[in-house]
């Protein structure tokens, strides 16, 4: 009840935006962009969640997590172009299972490649800082390199399967079929991960270790295990969110990584690092003033996440839903 | 003589292994012949380069090895400074005022928004300045390629310096042992004059009790809360200094280039570059960024034509083509860089001095 008084601000505050938003546009303008930030929020989330459970768990701050980004869209644009005939078919079945082979086939290829980076490269740095953000770094030049020569450097178009193209007329506004698509599954990552979280035996012991790491040890269990679970299921996520945002942007560029990192983070400080529910609200709330801001006044667009994010962390400098710690 | 080289040049900090204080002599005899031994444009950008670079780095080494903050927005501030000297010359002003009045506007306004950037980010936590900085970054970059008017965008901005810095100059008639002493030459030394004090005035910086203060906080942050030092304050200000003497480096770079655009001092792969010289050279020596930076030119040299040729070799061979391609020279390095940050996390000049003891 504490937490509920303590936290209904800040969650209050995406729909606030949305609201202070109607008044100074028409409705169907209005439908449409909310749709269209609510999609670009759920995107982000499942590319932020990894990236801030990380964090909170082992106090990893991982500048490679956009790389896993960057490769789970290139698989999209493999698996997509490989089932062309599915993604061609004028059939929702076929359509979604094209798109959920390239989902399952991204996570895999993410989350093997998130074992191996774990293994190979973070193992060695926990608990400095330093020396963490240098190797990540260094490993997201290296992991950037290796995408651009498996897959080129040309950036590869990928299909959108044909009945998840065009959109629907709601209330006399346009809103695209995709973005629902996007909307279902970021719904459902989040409320699977909430059930994981806090239901499940594992579930507790991560909520536990991100509390007191220590504490977790001394009861005998071993966090090293759970945190390569979640380091995997993490790049796993960052690899469906590139999967997400391939099919949505249907180009690829080894750009994408980079490029998403810069908004994840901004989504991740905004939300408190290391908080999955922050990081829901924070993802929503970027999401949405994007698209407000860049329909109002478009040459502010550039800088309204940047200002977003100082305003917030001027309200509140540990973010929207900080760790209890 | 040479105590008091020492203790007034040097402001007392020791190069610490006769290797080192050998490879600082070394480049140092290097870049002041370059024009005469090896004369041509190309040899003399190479070594304006590295003095620029040298200078650049460390002030990247003040803000990351001396007092452990992590910004990933010193390209940013290099450009700052750049587009600061490029803006006058390119609109019309050429004159040696636009030079002097750039400079300072950059290195005041590099300063004003690291200090900013700090003030807000560190209050909070240490790793949000990481962060920060990677966005403010990318804000600047989309800054620059959309402000068309005052950048020139993508292109950026060629323009002309004042006519003793022009290559139709002619300081002395005739030649000075076969070389041409013009405009060219005017202004690599100049350059590598102005990159000389501003690598002395670091050192100053470095070894004075501020730059105690900084060690200190790098080494424990709390403890130095606890003796009396406002941390904040003193990071503020570390990261301040870094932003302006970089701004500087920006200008310089904007001298010799004679254009200033966002491929040249504003993209990532700067800053990649910034920070494989820091690493490789060894974090908190400051002569060792100076020698990370002769490391990285001379691979940006020589590394692209010896990849070229090993592709050419393995041609036929799965994959390997593919990873040797010039274009993935960053590969290479990225893979240095990691291999650094492993095994040889003091960089050279740091691990050849814990050798000696």
């Amino acid at each position: 009840m504490r937490r509920l008084r303590q936290d209904w601000p800040a969650l209050a505050l995406a729909p606030a935006v949305a609201l202070l938003a109607l008044p100074v546009m028409d409705l169907p303008t209005w439908i449409a962009l909310t749709a269209a930030g609510a999609a670009m929020g759920m995107m982000l989330f499942l590319m932020a969640a990894g990236l801030t459970l990380i964090f909170g768990l082992m106090d990893v701050l991982n500048f490679a997590h956009g790389a896993f980004i960057t490769l789970g869209a290139y698989v999209a644009a493999s698996v997509m172009g490989a089932l062309a005939s599915w993604v061609g078919a004028d059939d929702l079945a076929r359509n979604l299972a094209a798109l959920a082979v390239a989902v399952l086939a991204a996570a895999a290829a993410a989350g093997a490649a998130g074992l191996v980076f774990e293994r190979g490269i973070i193992r060695r740095v926990y608990g400095a800082h330093l020396q963490q953000i240098l190797i990540t770094v260094g490993g997201m030049i290296v992991a950037e390199q290796l995408i651009l020569a498996a897959w080129g450097a040309q950036p590869v178009q990928v299909g959108k399967p044909v009945t998840l193209r065009g959109s629907f007329v709601l209330a006399g506004a346009a809103v695209e079929k995709y973005r629902l698509v996007a909307v279902a599954l970021g719904l459902l990552v989040f409320a699977a991960m909430q059930l994981t979280l806090n239901r499940t035996r594992i579930g507790l012991l991560v909520r536990a270790g991100v509390e007191n790491r220590e504490m977790v040890e001394a009861l005998g269990y071993r966090i090293r295990r759970l945190f390569i679970g979640v380091f995997v299921a993490g790049t796993a996520l960052a690899g469906i969110g590139g999967v997400m945002w391939a099919v949505y942007q249907e180009l690829v560029t080894a750009a994408v990584g980079a490029d998403m990192t810069i908004l994840v983070f901004i989504v991740v400080i905004i939300g408190g690092l290391g908080s999955v529910g922050g990081c829901f609200a924070g993802a929503v709330l970027v999401g949405l003033t994007t698209n407000y801001i860049g329909f109002l006044a478009p040459k502010l667009a550039l800088g309204s996440n940047i200002a977003l994010m100082v305003l917030v962390l001027l309200w509140r400098p540990r973010g929207l839903l900080p760790l209890a710690r | 003589m040479r105590a008091l080289l020492h203790r007034h040049v040097l402001s007392g900090d020791r190069p610490g292994h006769p290797a080192v204080t050998a490879l600082l002599i070394l480049l140092l005899l290097a870049l002041l012949v370059v024009p005469f031994a090896v004369p041509g444009t190309k040899s003399m950008a190479a070594a304006s380069r590295i003095a620029i670079l040298a200078v650049l780095a460390g002030s990247y080494d003040i803000a990351l090895g001396y007092t452990g903050i992590v910004s990933l927005a010193h390209a940013m501030f290099f450009a700052i400074g750049a587009y600061a000297v490029a803006i006058p010359l390119a609109g019309g002003w050429v004159g040696w005022g636009a030079i002097g009045l750039g400079m300072a506007a950059g290195a005041v306004l590099a300063a004003a928004i690291a200090a900013a950037i700090t003030l807000l980010s560190l209050r909070v936590q240490t790793i949000f300045f990481s962060m920060i900085t990677l966005a403010v970054a990318s804000f600047a970059q989309v800054l620059a390629t959309q402000l068309r008017g005052l950048t020139g965008g993508e292109d950026g901005l060629s323009f002309s310096l004042p006519a003793a810095l022009s290559p139709s100059f002619h300081l002395l008639p005739g030649r000075v042992l076969g070389v041409r002493v013009d405009g060219r030459l005017l202004t690599y030394y100049l350059i590598l004059l102005a990159a000389l004090l501003l690598f002395l005035l670091m050192l100053r910086i470095v070894n004075s009790p501020f730059g105690r203060v900084l060690l200190a906080i790098r080494e424990n942050a709390f403890r130095a809360e606890a003796l009396g030092f406002r941390v904040i304050v003193y990071r503020t200000l570390a990261s301040a200094l870094a932003a302006a003497i970089a701004a500087l480096a920006g200008g310089l770079m904007a001298v010799l280039l004679r254009y200033n655009g966002p491929d040249a001092t504003l993209s990532f792969s700067v800053m990649v570059d910034i920070l494989l010289m820091v690493v490789i050279g060894g974090m908190g020596t400051l002569y060792g960024p100076a020698l990370g930076a002769a490391v990285i030119v001379l691979a940006e040299y020589y590394l692209q034509p010896a990849l070229q040729g090993l592709a050419d070799a393995l041609v036929g061979i799965p994959v390997l083509p593919a990873l040797f391609n010039p274009d993935r020279w960053l590969l290479w390095l990225g893979l240095l860089f990691v291999g650094f940050v492993y095994f040889l996390p003091a960089g050279i000049v740091g691990s050849l001095r814990r050798r000696r003891g």
